[in-house]
């Protein structure tokens, strides 16, 4: 939308580097700040410059992130998804039941039905936030909330409250397999960010995406089908939410609906904030999001390998989502 | 025109409607409490009503404190961790006596509720990523204060008094509880304060333009919020002998659904802390109810139903304001 008004307007259009930077702002900084820190750890963290490290760190960060995007999204909406964690959980949850008694004895069949209909399902409830947060105009805090609580007694009930072992490498090459040394999560995570970063820049969707959050009323005079485009959104997140329950279960060898996904919403929420997406809507980006986790990611790993206890490190990371808020509000007025 | 009959029907059903939505809170908790009288023996025995109380009272305090915040439009998600640091302060004074420990305990929470405010007024950050923030680091606070684990109260000082004593025959928490609801309608609904905090959820920039102290009523709120969450973690460690930095996870989820199904609009401007207070204990009692009903035989509610039907519930309430709402107003 700005480009086109550039465009429209004709006027002297300053250099395409330039006009990316000055779009950019904040996650150059945030790259910056994200490349400072990693040159203090390659001077003072021990073992930080090794194949590990970094696959520990990515590992830890894709599930925060792949839920993240779903976040973006919905925040890019003007509204949040507080019930990931549970969605993650009966995912995590009902998965087993597929290829620990596969229908018929069919081990691929059972194979196929836990990777897709835990996260259809996960989906489905999606489909139900949007419509409470749409169809009876339920705030989305408060629609999400509904399954925040009773999505993880979903969950529980599956399982029995149980934490239910599984042992099936080829069910578990989504959380532990290395294709090329490279763990699966994180190709997913990087297949997820680049779509959605092409959905939301490229596609209608997307421009609906922003133009429902930066003024509803606008948009539906507009003739944006505002109540399809935010069920949709919820929908995004449930789906993803149900893929990071997949694969937390793969890494843990086990289900466990009462740890599963647990707060993650919060870590989610933060790096969406951190990242640089409008927290009212109508501006949002998914590469900001992916630094913003794995920038809230390594600072809490370099706490850790130097010894600060886990404790300072939440404190830290509370002043990081209030510092980047308030640089983001104050860089807002000056641009336009 | 409609003929009289049929208006006189209307008018009814609207009056219903209406009560149905101011005080469905309350027929709802007054249905459950015969239900479970009839059904459950010791239902309504001393040592039910005084757990009961006890461990609700918690839920009430923190409430109470997010009525007010999202009166005026806003949400404290950082009560829950507040709750913990409240009780590790509280745990780590309790040796100097009650008095100074919930003084002591009350005030770090209130400094806690000022920063908040100051941020969301200040530095104009909207309070679900404020507060948010402050949930992270409220926690980690209460883990750094308490060394990573539990801190035992001091049993000698009469501490544990305030959690675990009764007063004429009535549970401390219960009393504190009953107190702080009494200042809390009195200052809603007949001082100053109250009308202007109702004012800016009803219409900030109006409120603004009218020459209220918005910035001082919003900041206040958020201070109240810290000080009854403070307040409620004093309970806690009393309740429990031990200061918890790792207890109240989601329990600001708890409080603000029962400001929810107590029928406070969450985008402010509307609200009343009696249904709040009704709102706290209908959700306690949910649980009790189910604690009930799997000590009866034959009926085996497996315990996990619990968060299910919790869902369930508020899914159903917010559904019904939504509709009583929407209904035409006689």
């Amino acid at each position: 939308m700005r480009n086109a008004e550039t465009h429209a307007v004709g006027a002297v259009r300053p250099a395409p580097v330039m006009q990316w930077a000055s779009r950019n702002g904040q996650l150059i900084a945030l790259v910056g700040a994200l490349v400072l820190l990693m040159i203090y750890n390659v001077i003072f963290t021990r073992n930080f410059v090794s194949i590990q490290t970094l696959n520990v760190n990515l590992t830890q960060v894709a599930n925060i992130v792949i839920i993240s995007v779903g976040m973006t999204f919905v925040i890019a909406t003007g509204g949040i998804d507080i019930s990931v964690g549970s969605l993650m959980a009966i995912a995590g949850a009902l998965a087993p039941t597929f290829f620990l008694t596969p229908p018929g004895g069919n081990h691929t069949l059972g194979l196929v039905l836990a990777f897709t209909l835990p996260v259809l399902l996960a989906g489905f409830f999606g489909v139900i936030n949007g419509t409470l947060v749409t169809r009876f105009n339920i705030q989305p805090i408060i629609a999400t909330l509904v399954f925040l609580i009773g999505g993880r007694g979903i969950a529980q009930v599956i399982t029995n409250g149980t934490v239910i072992n599984i042992s099936d490498p080829q069910f578990q090459f989504i959380g532990l397999g290395k294709p090329f040394g490279i763990p699966f999560q994180v190709i997913i995570m990087l297949v997820v960010v680049v779509i959605a970063a092409w959905v939301l820049r490229s596609t209608v969707f997307g421009r609906y995406v922003l133009a429902v959050g930066g003024n509803e009323k606008a948009a539906r005079l507009a003739g944006v089908p505002v109540a399809r485009v935010k069920v949709l959104v919820y929908t995004i997140s449930g789906l993803l939410a149900g893929i990071a329950g997949l694969i937390v279960i793969a890494i843990n060898s086990s289900a466990d609906a009462s740890l599963a996904g647990q707060g993650i919403e919060l870590d989610c929420i933060a790096a969406v904030a951190v990242g640089g997406t409008n927290m009212a809507g109508g501006s949002a980006t998914i590469s900001g999001t992916l630094v913003g986790a794995l920038f809230i990611q390594l600072i809490r790993y370099t706490l850790l390998a130097n010894g600060v206890p886990d404790a300072w490190s939440q404190i830290i990371k509370g002043i990081i989502i209030v510092a980047a808020v308030y640089l983001q509000l104050v860089r807002r007025p000056s641009r336009s | 025109m409609t003929s009289v009959t049929t208006r006189g029907a209307s008018g009814v059903a609207a009056r219903a409607a209406s009560l149905l939505q101011r005080q469905g809170a309350l027929i709802a908790l007054v249905l459950l409490i015969i239900l479970g009288a009839v059904r459950y023996d010791g239902f309504l025995g001393a040592y039910n009503i005084s757990t009961f109380l006890r461990y609700n009272s918690m839920f009430g305090l923190i409430a109470l404190g997010m009525t007010f915040v999202i009166i005026t439009g806003g949400i404290d998600l950082s009560v829950g961790s507040v709750v913990a640091f409240g009780s590790v302060i509280a745990a780590l004074l309790s040796p100097q006596g009650p008095v100074i420990a919930t003084l002591g305990a009350v005030l770090a929470a209130m400094i806690i509720g000022l920063i908040n405010g100051l941020i969301i007024t200040r530095l104009n950050i909207v309070p679900f990523i404020t507060t948010l923030a402050m949930l992270l680091t409220a926690r980690g606070l209460a883990l750094v204060f308490s060394g990573n684990q539990t801190v035992s109260v001091d049993y000698k000082s009469g501490f544990v008094a305030l959690g675990q004593g009764d007063l004429f025959g009535i549970p401390i928490p219960a009393i504190i509880l009953g107190l702080a609801y009494i200042v809390g309608v009195i200052v809603l609904n007949y001082t100053p304060f109250g009308r202007y905090t109702l004012a800016i959820g009803g219409g900030e920039d109006a409120a603004r333009l009218m020459g209220l102290p918005v910035d001082r009523v919003k900041l206040i709120c958020y201070v109240m919020s810290g000080a009854l969450s403070g307040l409620a973690g004093v309970i806690l460690a009393s309740q429990f002998g031990a200061g918890q930095p790792t207890e109240g996870v989601g329990w600001e989820l708890t409080a603000i659904a029962a400001v929810v199904v107590g029928g406070t609009l969450l985008t402010g401007g509307l609200g009343s802390v009696g249904s709040t207070l009704v709102g706290a204990m209908l959700l306690g009692l949910i649980f009790n109810i189910l604690n009930f009903e799997n000590g009866l035989a034959g009926v085996s509610l497996n315990a996990y139903w619990q968060s299910v039907i919790r869902g369930g519930f508020l899914l159903v309430v917010v559904l019904l304001q939504n509709r009583l709402a929407r209904a035409p107003s006689p």
